[in-house]
């Protein structure tokens, strides 16, 4: 097992490394360069400017250099300063809007798994009912939904109309002299619309997962077994089938993790969410390497993780792949 | 009698009404909605709009510009222009202080302009101040600058904020505490910056103006129009930019018109669509009066701007003392326009409604970048106008970065659909100068006109203002003739203000610049962070 591990781990250097490399070149490949957005049809840019600001960060050297001068920044876990003006460092522009990111991601995702389940392990083991019809179409209805729409609706219905909860942002303006229990609450109200909504959009992937697995599972002979031993069906579902059923899901899981630090722009701008998603798009739209590369590092570094967690899990829960 | 009774009596009647208006109350809160976060909060070394404004208030400039867009001292008292136009000298305000006690002098004024020209300050904006040739501080309150040729403009780069010299001299200006935390000698002071999300100032109780009346500003980052548009209905907002269809559609509501006023004012800067000059066809001038015959502005200005903008008729804003009204005017006229492409020797031979000249048809490609849909949409009328004259356009938009490096910088294009914003300076030298018509430089087009070249030198040298306007008024007559641009439409910008905010004054510069001024009446005021 020790061995299997060291040898994964060992087998991830390269494979990083690889990643960072073709993601340095797609992204000096692409048309433009960080100082265009100072330079480009502003009448009051000087030629000496331009090329002042593209010495200042280090682009008048060749690609190899730049990548081999990143990387070795990097080996010290130094991501650098972000080519934006205010030159802050990589990795406090990604702190500043991580934690609003993982909180939400991380809420819908438990608010995936608490309803997606439940209606998975129902739809299985009513197949065809009208529970199971009406869950799908639900569900459906969810994954099909453009969620920029619904959440305008949702905005004009309990922001506009009724005022139960505020429109956007993260927290009020008078945030910081509420008491502690006053923040969180703040937070709560702030965070209901857009956890619900990023929620109601993968409750369909989940949910039929779910449905499959079970479905699947509970076909099998061992759950004939247990029903012939006479065991309530009740302790056959919950006990014996759901614990095989899950293990596909908690699979998932461990591959979502990446996902966690990922945030859509289209979500974040419409909810004004200073999240990861937003840093992102808008970093790639100025050709902010450093902030860019950062972002894909610690991405890249996460589902290489994730991957391993997956098979790890594989390995401990299942005999056959630990000897292979 | 009883006339002269009742004068009296409505006099005393509208004192009493103006009365408790001359009281001002200070205190109470302002939330403005923008949809781009700031980059830095030092200025200079930004481009965008978000980070001037929202950094704007918590410094000054040697000068700054009144509500009809003239030039007035801020931390200059005065200026004096020597008589060969060679030498600024500034006199410096006395007892002007930063916001953390240290006084304000020549010395701080003196080290804003090395650091402009310093190689290690990452500035856009370096060009006008590699001009000076000498700048020196002879005393506490006198800031003398000297260039090597009179240069007009100069005037306009010292609005340029002035930064605190005893906290960035030395430093590495990206590493610099300012960034995040700026500190100036203006009328608000930083209070915090959530990136990404909002920009928070209060106000300085020790300006050297006298405190402005209102307490607190807010700025928050919406980036998503819709949404600003609802935080402000439901109240979270008390000022935002309408576009043109909440302007006109979506405003009139009665909520709309107890809570809010609408001002509009119009926005410098203008639309047009730009020939490239190297091709045969756009270098023969008939053809691109012919083409700017055949176009209808008032149409796109209806139909893009729901008629809130103006005919553009050349490079100069509308209304500014600069803007040269007696230009020649091109209103549509089809028939004109047919006439012209015939002189040129372009005629339906054929008879499939599309012009020809040796067998080749006339058509071409307006190119325009991704993501503006009044551009996008001025294109499609501008299409279905020109085949109605026998001209085959084709539209294509293109991502900007790939826009500018592949088909701007390169040349290769037929005609763009583009805008230029205007500054208060009116010096259009590196648009339209030849000397600029190099690839990566401003003049796109390619525009080349000796008259044009001596004048734009020429008023480059003119302080005075008479003699600079007879200049650029001249410049705009050749322009309107030549029209290597069709000039479109000017925009009008839309502001929508919360009704409790008082001491709003329009005037040709918008609405901001006595922002100091604004205030909001006790009854109304919402509570305000303390601090």
């Amino acid at each position: 097992m020790l061995t299997y591990l060291a040898k994964r781990l060992a087998m991830m250097v390269p494979l990083l490394i690889g990643i960072t490399f073709i993601s340095f070149l797609i992204m000096h490949l692409a048309p433009g360069s960080p100082t265009d957005l100072a330079t480009d049809l502003n009448p009051k840019m000087s030629e000496i400017a331009k090329e002042r600001l593209t010495k200042l960060y280090g682009l008048d050297k060749p690609l190899p250099v730049q990548y081999w001068n990143w990387l070795k920044r990097l080996a010290v876990l130094d991501f650098g300063r972000s080519f934006a003006p205010d030159g802050q460092p990589v990795l406090n522009k990604i702190a500043d809007r991580l934690p609003i990111t993982v909180t939400i991601n991380l809420l819908s995702l438990a608010l995936v798994l608490v309803i997606a389940v439940p209606i998975g392990i129902y739809s299985a083991t009513h197949r065809g009912s009208l529970f199971d019809q009406g869950t799908t179409v639900f569900v459906f209805v969810g994954f099909a939904t453009p969620t920029f729409w619904l959440a305008l609706l949702c905005m004009i219905l309990f922001g506009v109309i009724l005022g139960w909860l505020p429109i956007s942002g993260i927290k009020s303006l008078n945030h910081d002299q509420l008491s502690a229990w006053g923040q969180l609450a703040d937070y709560a109200r702030h965070l209901t619309l857009p956890v619900i909504l990023s929620a109601f959009t993968s409750l369909a992937g989940m949910s039929r997962y779910m449905r499959g697995n079970m479905l699947e599972v509970i076909q099998q002979d061992y759950i004939t077994t247990a029903r012939a031993k006479g065991l309530s069906e009740r302790l056959v579902i919950y006990s014996h089938a759901l614990r095989n059923a899950l293990m596909p899901v908690i699979t998932i899981l461990g591959l979502s993790v990446p996902a966690l630090i990922g945030g859509s722009v289209i979500f974040e701008s419409i909810f004004a969410i200073p999240g990861m998603g937003k840093l992102f798009y808008d970093s790639v739209m100025a050709r902010d390497y450093p902030v860019v590369m950062g972002g894909l590092v610690i991405g890249a570094v996460l589902t290489l993780v994730g991957n391993l967690l997956a098979d790890l899990g594989y390995a401990l829960a299942d005999p056959r792949v630990r000897s292979s | 009698m009883i006339k002269t009774w009742a004068v009296v009596i409505l006099c005393l009647a509208v004192l009493a009404l103006a009365a408790p208006a001359l009281a001002v109350d200070d205190g109470g809160s302002l939330v403005i909605g923008r949809i781009g976060d700031a980059t830095s909060m030092i200025p200079m070394i930004t481009t965008d709009s978000a980070s001037h404004e929202m950094s704007g208030l918590v410094y000054n400039g040697l000068l700054k510009y009144d509500k009809n867009i003239n030039l007035v001292g801020d931390l200059a008292e005065s200026w004096q222009v020597s008589p060969d136009g060679l030498c600024i000298t500034f006199k410096i305000r006395k007892g002007v202080r930063w916001q953390d006690g240290k006084p304000y002098t020549a010395a701080d004024a003196l080290f804003n302009w090395r650091f402009m020209v310093d190689t290690k300050t990452p500035t856009a904006y370096s060009g006008d101040y590699m001009k000076v040739t000498k700048a020196e501080a002879p005393d506490e309150h006198t800031f003398v600058v000297h260039y090597k040729e009179p240069f007009a403009p100069a005037l306009a780069s010292w609005t340029l904020a002035q930064m605190p010299r005893h906290l960035l001299e030395g430093k590495d200006v990206r590493a610099s505490k300012l960034n995040r935390h700026p500190m100036g000698t203006g009328p608000y002071k930083f209070l915090r910056w959530d990136p990404g999300a909002r920009v928070m100032l209060a106000y300085n109780p020790d300006y050297f103006r006298g405190r402005p009346h209102i307490s607190q500003v807010t700025y928050r980052v919406i980036p998503d129009m819709a949404t600003m548009f609802l935080e402000l209905k439901a109240g979270g907002l008390d000022l935002m930019d309408l576009s043109a269809l909440q302007y006109r559609r979506q405003t009139n509501t009665p909520f709309f018109k107890k809570n809010f006023v609408k001002y509009t004012y119009l926005a410098s800067g203008y639309t047009y669509l730009g020939y490239n000059l190297a091709d045969p066809r756009f270098a023969d001038r008939r053809i691109r009066q012919a083409l700017t015959y055949a176009i209808n502005k008032k149409e796109i200005i209806k139909g893009v701007l729901l008629g809130l903008g103006q005919v553009c008729t050349g490079p100069m804003k509308p209304g500014t003392y600069w803007y040269n009204p007696n230009v020649k005017r091109y209103p549509y006229d089809p028939a004109k326009a047919k006439e012209l492409f015939a002189q040129a020797g372009w005629r339906d031979t054929d008879g499939d409604g599309v012009l020809d000249k040796d067998g080749r048809p006339f058509e071409f490609t307006i190119l325009t970048n991704q993501g503006n849909s009044y551009r996008a949409n001025t294109g499609v009328i501008i299409q279905h106008r020109l085949a109605q004259v026998g001209v085959r356009v084709k539209l294509r938009t293109v991502e900007w970065a790939a826009f500018i490096k592949e088909f701007i910088n390169k040349g290769r294009f037929e005609a763009i659909l583009l805008g230029w914003s205007l500054t208060p300076d009116p010096d259009q030298f590196d648009i339209w100068h030849s000397s600029k018509a190099k690839p990566g430089q401003l003049n796109v087009n390619g525009y080349k006109n000796p008259e044009v070249d001596r004048l734009l030198e020429a008023q480059r040298r003119a302080f005075d203002r008479a003699q600079r306007k007879a200049l650029l008024d001249r410049f705009q007559e050749i322009i309107a003739e030549d029209q290597p641009y069709t000039f479109l439409y000017v925009a009008q910008a839309l502001p929508i203000v919360a009704a409790r905010i008082r001491g709003i004054a329009p005037a040709p510069a918008g609405i901001s610049y006595n922002f100091t001024d604004w205030w909001v009446p006790k009854a109304l005021q919402k509570p305000a962070m303390t601090r």
